[in-house]
């Protein structure tokens, strides 16, 4: 076989493979925007859920969800950055610390139920907090602290070791070097991690199965010890648990879900993209 | 009393010697030059006198290094800030912040808060025209500086390390990413900071040393083989190895 032939057939094995890749999210958009996108109205998301959430809406589970995820980044952004920034610009490279690095590794990688079951016994059981958006968050967040640490220490890490040279040979010490000389340069980084872990968090149904989330609620939660309704959730109910409710009402809500992970996905593509752009250093 | 002085000054780098047995008087307002082949531990030198060799782990010194009489190595001299206000430091690659020319001016001044708000535009003003980049620059202060030529970047760098108002500049070879012409200009800065500053120049281009230096030093393998009046030091170096180096038959 001529060399030309053999590189064509190559590069086609290639490209095949990045379709099959891209197919499954462009099938998967496609069912849900045909289905799903009729259902959707200022109505469908405004309103609570009536006729045992046959009619009506799923504005309880949108709150609920939105809830939890601005909770939730409330606890793992500070904890995650300060970690990252620990690990990345102070820590000392031994035992300890590969540890560590070696638990965060592995931490991205426990399946989610276990995550949920851990929040019902630490939160839920232990802490006192109940079956609360309290708990659902606080489960949520330490799922997600893994991948901001990983984020931030990356952003940190492509900070040019030359702006801490530079800052402290001006006299700042270590901690003002940090401050004003690599974590400025590093928050669009950080914030694109943030972003992808928080579009994640709103789509998980296990860790807030038996943290939060609730079948139905008539009202919207008041505090932090409420439980509360969340789209995942929501979804899964009505498309297993509740007979004679309408394919479209089922494609709606997964609509309003994809679209909420895919509107996050997509600020967090942006704000990288033009990150790359400025970042010449 | 000279304003930097070393008394027999050792660095080791974990096992390896880097610096040995240094003795120099680097004197007040004028420019010295430490010149000598790579890996010869003039870096490492220039490091000592604003204590930026503490950053690599494995570092130990022995001896003594003293600016203005009082000994920066001492047990007790724990005041880095303070020391690396006094003495700047020009680095190899031109180094500003990813910021504004204004603002990488008033980096320094704005962590120490050494001024006021309202007198920032007159320290920028100052510190770009000690750098003759006022003309250039002055309807350009909120542009970014990474889209400065190289020279002119070098120049900002000297001006943001001159708004903190250090006593001695230690230049680590400033010129070696830039152009012969830019390398000119460089030196004529040099002269002219000259008359308010003590300068130490690392350069690794004899040429250099020979156009900008009053003195001069020769490093080699660690030692400091000789030191002296940059005439004396080109034109009759008392170490044979000196000439052999300066006459290109070494390193």
């Amino acid at each position: 076989m001529k060399t030309t032939t053999k590189q064509k057939i190559a590069f086609s094995i290639l490209f095949l493979c990045t379709i099959i890749v891209v197919l499954p999210v462009l099938f998967v958009l496609g069912v849900i925007i045909k289905n799903g996108a009729k259902g959707i109205s200022w109505q469908f998301l405004t309103t609570m859920p009536s006729d045992g959430m046959r009619q009506g809406g799923i504005y309880p589970a949108i709150v609920g969800t939105l809830y939890l995820v601005s909770l939730s980044i409330v606890f793992s952004l500070p904890v995650g950055v300060m970690a990252a920034i620990y690990l990345n610009e102070y820590a000392k490279d031994n035992l300890l610390t590969r540890l560590i690095r070696l638990a965060i590794v592995n931490l991205a990688g426990v399946s989610s139920v276990v995550y949920g079951l851990f929040g019902l016994a630490l939160f839920v059981t232990f802490m006192k907090f109940g079956v609360s958006i309290l708990s659902g968050a606080l489960t949520l967040a330490i799922m997600n602290l893994p991948v901001i640490i990983t984020a931030s220490r990356e952003a940190l890490a492509s900070v040019p070791y030359s702006f801490r040279e530079v800052s402290l040979s001006l006299g700042l010490s270590r901690w003002q070097t940090i401050r004003h000389s690599v974590l400025p340069f590093a928050i669009p980084g950080i914030l694109t991690g943030a972003i992808l872990s928080l579009a994640r968090a709103a789509g998980e149904t296990a860790p807030i199965l038996f943290t939060v989330a609730a079948f139905y609620l008539p009202n919207l939660p008041v505090s932090v010890f409420d439980q509360a309704m969340a789209l995942p959730y929501h979804l899964y109910i009505i498309s297993t648990q509740i007979p004679n409710i309408s394919i479209q009402t089922r494609y709606a809500t997964a609509f309003v879900l994809v679209g909420i992970v895919f509107t996050m996905n997509i600020i967090a593509v942006i704000l990288r993209s033009r990150l790359r752009k400025k970042k010449k250093w | 009393m000279s304003k930097i002085i070393a008394n027999n000054l050792n660095l080791w780098y974990s096992a390896f010697h880097a610096l040995k047995s240094i003795n120099l008087a680097f004197e007040e307002k004028r420019i010295t030059a430490i010149i000598g082949p790579s890996g010869c531990g003039k870096s490492t030198l220039l490091r000592v006198f604003n204590r930026m060799n503490d950053l690599i782990e494995g570092v130990r010194l022995e001896g003594e290094a003293r600016i203005d009489s009082e000994n920066i190595l001492g047990g007790n001299f724990d005041d880095l800030v303070r020391l690396r206000k006094k003495v700047g430091m020009v680095f190899q690659r031109p180094n500003p912040f990813p910021l504004s020319v204004y603002e990488n001016i008033t980096f320094g001044l704005k962590v120490h808060h050494l001024a006021k708000k309202k007198d920032f535009d007159a320290i920028v003003q100052e510190a770009l025209e000690s750098v003759m980049l006022w003309k250039d620059l002055k309807d350009k202060l909120r542009k970014n500086a990474l889209g400065l030529s190289l020279e002119q970047k070098q120049r900002l760098c000297i001006a943001r390390c001159i708004a903190v108002k250090p006593d001695i500049l230690l230049m680590d070879e400033p010129c070696s990413a830039l152009d012969p012409q830019a390398t000119l200009k460089i030196e004529e800065l040099m002269q002219k900071l000259k008359k308010d500053y003590t300068i130490v120049i690392v350069t690794h281009s004899m040429q250099q040393a020979a156009r900008v230096s009053d003195d001069a030093g020769f490093m080699l393998l660690g030692e400091l083989v000789e030191f002296g009046k940059t005439v004396q030091v080109f034109t009759a170096p008392k170490d044979k190895r000196t000439e052999e180096y300066i006459t290109g038959r070494y390193g």
